[in-house]
Order: structure tokens, then sequence, then C-alpha cells
């Protein structure tokens, strides 16, 4: 294997706790950090080592469990088990809370912004995921309540170009929604892991989907056009999406995390064996077989669970890590191909 | 939370113990589980055989340790509480580096998939800490040691 996977830095940004999530802002230059210590750190690279910018003030009365930019990169949204939603801004030269969005039942576990950045996706362990709208003075408001999984709902992720949400639960299935006569309605299950989905990501294009789960595979969906005429189910307007690869027997706990690298290609994982993975996709992969390799495997990433792996938007091969040792990893992913 | 007012299983066996121990390094880690108390009635999980040695495993080398515990009836309402309390236990006594699995033995309990998908959670499990009120009956099962 000549692929490989070198640290370039390793800071301890959560120290006695755990390191939940990172999100990269959209320039890549910018990394927020948050976790069981209840704060949100903001990271930047200064000379030699990674130094933090902005502490975020006490926002939140517990864990804060994800974090995300908004497209603009201008506003941070914090998900958290005190069951809010705070949208983080820059005043001056400090961070401040501008909104805090209430309403979910107990804890909010994930937070993401669509690509327009008018619309932003909540969900909770209250089982529904919320769709909220943002005007042009930057005013919240909830357009749609969607009750589609029957469990604990872990993560959302918007599609890259298009209006269209996915969702992850504890009911082991994946959903898609799209809007429909002012409201937000599921458009498509996918079936197929057996235990709590813990994470998504689209490819660069748009047209497949990574999840990854406690089961230990990660599988890949696409969307499969004809699928309406073969099963002659559904109304026309239902997505139906097909899983057209599965990675198993390459982890050996839950996987918590994928990441999809926009400029690469490259998929990876974030597993609670302690390692990070990076697969690429073969080179007679073609859109009859899809056939993903492991390229490098980190067997002793970090020394606990490793939550989160979040590719550099702009810097191509550029990996952050963080961990249930409050650690943050920043590595260099380099292939051959 | 039935407390004292209402048992569960009021007239539960009570096992002998399995004798002092004399511990070795890798024993202790087994012995932890130990002082666990169980809430009905003012026994240990051990003197229950809710918790027995043969169903303890460490493996050092691989950093890992899994329990298995058997709820004296198998529609115990408490079996969450006990193996998160099983759990809390070990995470606070082990070194960081080990893997923690609580299980339900198999085929004792009616929702035994249910409870096990819980406690494997640990985003569940770390909520559920966070909620003052679960803590302080965790803590309450935790300190007795009678």
């Amino acid at each position: 294997m000549k692929d490989t996977l070198n640290v370039l830095h390793k800071f301890n940004a959560h120290p006695d706790s755990r390191c939940w999530y990172v999100a990269w802002n959209p320039t890549g230059t910018l990394l927020a950090s948050c976790g069981g210590d209840r704060t949100i750190r903001i990271w930047a690279r200064e000379g030699d080592s990674w130094e933090c910018r902005f502490l975020l003030p006490e926002g939140h009365q517990r864990t804060v469990r994800k974090v995300a930019w908004s497209p603009c990169g201008r506003y941070l949204a914090s998900a958290s088990f005190d069951a809010t939603t705070c949208i983080w801004g820059k005043k001056g030269d400090d961070f401040e809370c501008l909104t805090v969005l209430e309403g979910h039942e107990n804890e909010v576990k994930c937070v993401a912004w669509a690509p327009s950045g008018s619309l932003l996706a909540t969900c909770s362990r209250d089982k529904s995921v919320w769709v909220w709208e943002v005007d042009e003075e930057d005013e919240y408001e909830c357009v749609s309540v969607v009750n589609a999984h029957t469990q604990d709902v872990k993560h959302v992720i918007w599609h890259p170009t298009q209006e269209l949400l996915a969702s992850a639960s504890y009911d082991n299935t994946v959903r898609l929604y799209r809007e429909e006569d002012d409201d937000w309605v599921c458009k498509a299950t996918l079936e197929g892991h057996a235990a709590t989905v813990w994470s998504l990501a689209f490819d660069p294009s748009g047209q497949r989907l990574a999840s990854c789960s406690d089961d230990r595979t990660v599988k890949i969906w696409k969307e499969s056009h004809s699928a309406s005429e073969e099963d002659g189910a559904g109304t026309s307007s239902d997505l139906h999406w097909k899983c057209i690869c599965t990675l198993s027997g390459f982890h050996s706990r839950a996987i918590y995390d994928v990441s999809w690298c926009q400029q690469t290609g490259a998929l990876a994982t974030a597993c609670g064996d302690d390692g990070v993975r990076v697969f690429k996709e073969d080179t007679n992969s073609g859109p009859h077989q899809t056939i993903f390799s492991l390229s490098v495997h980190m067997p002793k990433a970090h020394s606990q669970d490793v939550n989160c792996v979040a590719w550099n938007p702009k810097e191509a091969g550029v990996l952050a890590s963080c961990s249930d040792d409050g650690t943050i990893v920043i590595w260099r992913y380099q292939s051959d191909t | 939370m039935s407390g004292g007012t209402h048992l569960d299983n009021a007239n539960p066996v009570i096992y002998q113990r399995s004798g002092e121990r004399v511990l070795t390094v890798e024993e202790e880690d087994e012995d932890i589980v130990d002082p666990i108390d169980d809430r009905e009635i003012f026994v240990t999980l051990e003197d229950l055989n809710v918790v027995e040695q043969m169903r303890v495993n460490v493996d050092d080398q691989g950093s890992t340790v899994s329990v298995e515990f058997t709820p004296t009836i198998p529609h115990c309402s408490m079996a969450t509480l006990i193996g998160l309390s099983i759990k809390v236990k070990l995470l606070r006594s082990l070194p960081n580096r080990f893997k923690i699995d609580v299980h339900i033995t198999p085929g004792t309990h009616a929702s035994e998939d249910a409870v096990n998908k819980q406690l494997a959670d640990k985003e569940r499990v770390a909520a559920a800490l966070e909620n003052s009120q679960l803590l302080e009956v965790v803590n309450q099962c935790l300190a007795a040691k009678i």
C-alpha cells in the first residue's frame, strides 16, 4: 500500500472532555469544534501550530453535539443536548449568539445548512426533523416538522446542489425529503443497515450518498431512475435510491462518521475502534459496478473512539479528525493514483 | 423507578458469592462490578447472580471489557438502569483505553435487543448522564456497598 496518511498537527482541543465534531468553514481556513465540555472553539493555523482563535461564550447548558458553518461562512450553527440550536455570528472581534432556535423536545443531534443558505435543518432524539427558513433579516421560522423516523434522528445533511434533505436514524434507516406544497415530505426510505445509522455524506456530484452505521459497514446509495417502472410501487414523485456498494469487514466497531472529499473523491471514516480509514474508488469502477478499496488504515489514529472526520473543502487531501480523547488531528492524505 | 414500594421481584433467589478472591491484576478489573447495589432489596448484583464472574470478559491486550448481566426476571423494569450503572462504574474505574460492552445475558429479558441497543449507544448514554435526576439514581446504585 503506497498511499499514506501523515499527521500534520495534533492538539488537545477539549481537554478532559470528548470532542464530538469538527467542521471546516467554506474557505477551509477555520475549523470549529464542539464537545462534552459544552464549549465551541474555532481554530486557525498560525505558523507551525493550531491556535484557538475564538472560544464561544457559554451558549449551551449541555453537550454541544455538532456544529455547521453557513455556506457564506459568516454564521455557525450549533446543536446541543440542551434541546436548542444556536446561530452564532461575528460581531466585532468576537462571536455572539444571534438566535436560539427552540422547539425540539429533547437533545438536538445535528444541524445542517442548505447550499442556498436560506434553509436550515435540525434533528433530535424526539424523532423529528425540522426545516427552518432564514429570511433577509436573519429571522428563522420553522416551516416543517417531519415525523418520518420511528426513533432518534442522528444526522441530517443537504444535497450539494438540490433542495434535497437526507436524515439518518437509530431506527436503522436513511430517509430523503423534498418540498411539496409548502411542506417537507419523506420521499424515500433507504433500508439495509442492521443497526443505527450514525452519519451521511454525499459525493461531490450529489449522485451518490454514503451512510455509516453501528453495524460496522458503510453503504453507498445511488438514485435509480428506472425503479418506479420496474416495481410499479409508489407515486411518481417518490425517489428511488438503491444500495450499490457495501464496505464490510473493514471496521471492528461502530462507524461514527463518513466524509467524502469534494476534490479527490476519497471516502474517510471515523470508527469506534480508534481508527481512521480512507477508501478510494477503483479505476475499474464504473456505472455498472462501484468498487471501493481500502487505501489507508491508521489503527491508533486517536487513543479513544474517533467521532468525526472532515475533509478540508479547499486543500485536497487535508483531513481533520476528532475523538473521545479530546484531541483533533490534522492529517495529510496522499494517494499514488 | 419503583423504589421500595412496589417490587418487580419480591422474592429473588439469593446466591452464594463466589467467595473471596485473591486478586490478580486482571481480576481487579472484574471486581469493579461487585459493589453495585440493586435497589429492589439490599443485596448486591452479585448476590442475585445478576453479575457473575464467568460473564465478565477482560481482554487486557485487546483493551476490551464485556459484561453480560442477567435480570432476575424477564420483565424487570430496572434492566436499563442496572446496565447503565454497570457501564458507568466501568467507565469511571477503567483506563480510557478500554472499550466497554454491557449486554443482557442472551435469552433472559423480554426487551433484550432494545436494552442492548440503548446501552451500546454512547451518544444516548452521554445524554442520559447529563440528566441530573438520572445521574443521581445511578450514583445511588453505585454508592451503597452492603
